[in-house]
C-alpha cells in the first residue's frame, strides 16, 4: 500500500500567477480574474492551456470554468471547502499524478470579491441558515470573533490583544514592500504605514475585532499549475516540489466547532511535516492564512508551532515581519495585500515566489522550505503544504 | 417570558424543515427542546436525526432546562446583513447549556459592550416571537 511518504516530490508547482488587476477591479467579473490568472500562470510555467489535462476549482465549479477557457479536462475536480480549499486541490492533484492519470493540473481562483454584481444565495434549510443567521451570526467576522472572545477569556485578553496587534503590523509591513498590495493601490484610503496605536484606535467590527483584525476584501484570481515529476523537471523556472500535504475539516458553522481555540490543523501540521520529513524548525518560510489576526494566532499553535496560549509571546516585537526571525505572509498577507473571498491561492503564489527568489524587496534570504497553511469556512477546514526549491 | 423583537426593516428567519420542525414548533410553544442519544446518551444541537457522537438512528426529543452559560460571544458592530442594519450593536453568543451542547443565540438584557457580558456567566433561555410561526430563543443572563 502507498503511504503518504511515497507522495513526496511526486509533484511540484511549476507556474503561479495572479490575475491582471488586484484590489479594485470594478470593470471586471470573477470569471475574467480566473481566465487571466490562468493563462498568466501558465505563461510562468512556460505551459499552455492546450497542456492542461485536469482542472481544480472551489466555489465557481470546474464545468463553468473549463467551458469559458475552451478546455476539455480529463480529471476534474470543484472540491470547495472555503478559502484552503486550492492546497487541497494541490494534494488532490498529486493523488491523480500519483496514480499516472493526469500530468499537468491547472487550479484557478477569481472572485470579484469587492466590486460583484451578484451575491451567492443562501440554501435557507441549511443548518446556519436555520439556527445561525436569525441571530446575526452571518459571515467570518462575527464566527472569528466568537471564537477570539473564548481564546482571549483562556489565556488573557491584554496579551492576547497585544498579539494580534502584532501580527497585523506586522504583515502590514510586507505589504508595504509589494506592489501588488492593496495598500499600496491607488483607491486604498487612510495610512498605508502604521503601527500600535493605529491598530488600537481603529473601529470595531465585531469585538473582539478592530478592523485592523480583519482581512482585506479585494477583487482579484490566482491560478496554479501542478506538474509530474517528469514535467517539472523539463520546467522553464525551479520547481516548487510538494513534499507533505494533508487535509482536514471538523465542522461547518461555529457553534459546532469542537473546541474554538485549535483547528484541525492540530492534525493536518503534523501530518504533512511528517510526509514531508521535516519539523518545524527546519521551515523557512511560514505562510499562515490570516482571514483575521485571530486566525494566525489559533493556527500557530494548533500546527505545533508553539503550544497552546503561546502564540502572542511567539508573534511578539513584530517578530514575523520584515527583519525578524520567523518570516510569516511576506506578501502582505489576506490582511494587507489581498482578500477575494477564498484567499488560499495567494498563499500558493507567494511560497512559491519565495522558493524561486522572485520576491523583490521582500524576499527572505536562503528560502528553501515554506510551510504553507490554509483555514478555509468558519475555521472549518485547514490544508497543510510543505514545499521545497530542491 | 417573551422578548420584543427589535423594530426594522424584514428579519432573516429560519425555514424550518421536515427534520427539525418538531424544535421550531416547541419554541414557538416557548419551550426548548433537544435531541438526545438513547445509545450513548449525548444530548445535541443542532437537531437530526443521527448523533453526532456514535452515529446512531436510535434518537428522541428531551425537554431542555434552559439554564446556560456564556461560552463566547461578540459585539456586532457592522451589520452582517443588511436585515441587522437597525439592530447593531448587538451581542451574539455560543451559550453552553446545563444538558451540554453549544446553542447559537443572542444576549438579551444587557448593554452590547464588550464588559457587560463575561464568559462563564450564567442566565436562562427565553422566546423572541419573531413572526407568526417563529420564535427563537435567546439568552438573558442572571
Amino acid at each position: 500500500m502507498t503511504t503518504a511518504s511515497d507522495l513526496s516530490r511526486v509533484a511540484a508547482i511549476i507556474g503561479v500567477d495572479e490575475s491582471d488587476e488586484m484590489g479594485h477591479v470594478p470593470h471586471k467579473s470573477s470569471m475574467q480574474h480566473h481566465a487571466e490568472a490562468a493563462d498568466n500562470a501558465l505563461r510562468d510555467a512556460g505551459l499552455t492551456l492546450d497542456d492542461v489535462d485536469a482542472l481544480f476549482c472551489a466555489g465557481v465549479g470546474t464545468v463553468s470554468v473549463a467551458e469559458y477557457l475552451g478546455i476539455v479536462p480529463k480529471y476534474t475536480d470543484t472540491t470547495s471547502i472555503g478559502g484552503s480549499s486550492f492546497l487541497a486541490h494541490v494534494e488532490h492533484a498529486m493523488v491523480a499524478i500519483n496514480a499516472g492519470l493526469i500530468d499537468v493540473a491547472l487550479i484557478t481562483h477569481g472572485e470579484a470579491g469587492r466590486s460583484t454584481r451578484a451575491r451567492a444565495g443562501r440554501d435557507a434549510t441549511a443548518a446556519g441558515s436555520q439556527f445561525e443567521a436569525p441571530y446575526g451570526m452571518i459571515g467570518a467576522p462575527v464566527a472569528y470573533a466568537m471564537a477570539c472572545s473564548r481564546y482571549m477569556h483562556m489565556y488573557g485578553a491584554d496579551r492576547v490583544r497585544q498579539g494580534m496587534a502584532d501580527v497585523s503590523i506586522a504583515t502590514r509591513k510586507w505589504a508595504l514592500q509589494n506592489p501588488k498590495s492593496f495598500v499600496n493601490h491607488p483607491t486604498w484610503i487612510g495610512p498605508a504605514d502604521v503601527g500600535y496605536e493605529d491598530y488600537h484606535e481603529s473601529r470595531w467590527i465585531a469585538w473582539p475585532f478592530h478592523i485592523m483584525d480583519c482581512c482585506l476584501v479585494t477583487d482579484g484570481g490566482g491560478a496554479c499549475v501542478v506538474v509530474s515529476a517528469d514535467v517539472a523537471s523539463n520546467a522553464k523556472k525551479n520547481p516548487a516540489w510538494i513534499l507533505g500535504s494533508a487535509e482536514g475539516h471538523d465542522h461547518q458553522i461555529i457553534s459546532q466547532m469542537p473546541d474554538l481555540t485549535r483547528t484541525i490543523a492540530y492534525q493536518t501540521g503534523p501530518r504533512a511535516l511528517e510526509m514531508a520529513g521535516v519539523t518545524h524548525d527546519d521551515i523557512d518560510l511560514a505562510m499562515i492564512y490570516d482571514s483575521f489576526t485571530y486566525t494566525v494566532l489559533t493556527t500557530l499553535e494548533s500546527l505545533g508551532f508553539c503550544g497552546p496560549g503561546e502564540a502572542p509571546d511567539f508573534v511578539a516585537n513584530l517578530r514575523t515581519g520584515p527583519g525578524g526571525d520567523f518570516p510569516m505572509n511576506t506578501s502582505g498577507g489576506g490582511l494587507s495585500y489581498a482578500h477575494t473571498g477564498m484567499y488560499g491561492m495567494f498563499l500558493l503564489i507567494e511560497a512559491t515566489r519565495q522558493l524561486r527568489g522572485e520576491s523583490g524587496d521582500r524576499q527572505v534570504e536562503d528560502c528553501n522550505l515554506s510551510l504553507v497553511h490554509g483555514t478555509g469556512g468558519e475555521l472549518s477546514s485547514t490544508a497543510t503544504l510543505v514545499l521545497s526549491n530542491s | 417570558m417573551t422578548t420584543q423583537p427589535p423594530a426594522g426593516p424584514p428579519r432573516i428567519l429560519p425555514t424550518p424543515t421536515q427534520e427539525n420542525d418538531f424544535y421550531w414548533e416547541k419554541c414557538h410553544e416557548h419551550e426548548l427542546w433537544l435531541r438526545s442519544c438513547n445509545t450513548c446518551d449525548e444530548t445535541y444541537f443542532y437537531p437530526r436525526d443521527i448523533c453526532p457522537t456514535c452515529h446512531s438512528r436510535d434518537t428522541t426529543w428531551v425537554q431542555a432546562s434552559g439554564r446556560g452559560e456564556v461560552h463566547a460571544y461578540a459585539v456586532v458592530h457592522r451589520p452582517p446583513a443588511p436585515a441587522f442594519a437597525e439592530e447593531v450593536p448587538f451581542i451574539t453568543a455560543l451559550i453552553k447549556l446545563e444538558e451540554g451542547p453549544i446553542l447559537p443565540t443572542r444576549i438579551v438584557g444587557v448593554e452590547p459592550t464588550p464588559d457587560a457580558v463575561s464568559i462563564g456567566m450564567t442566565g436562562q433561555i427565553e422566546f423572541e416571537d419573531a413572526s407568526e410561526t417563529i420564535s427563537l430563543p435567546v439568552f438573558r443572563p442572571n
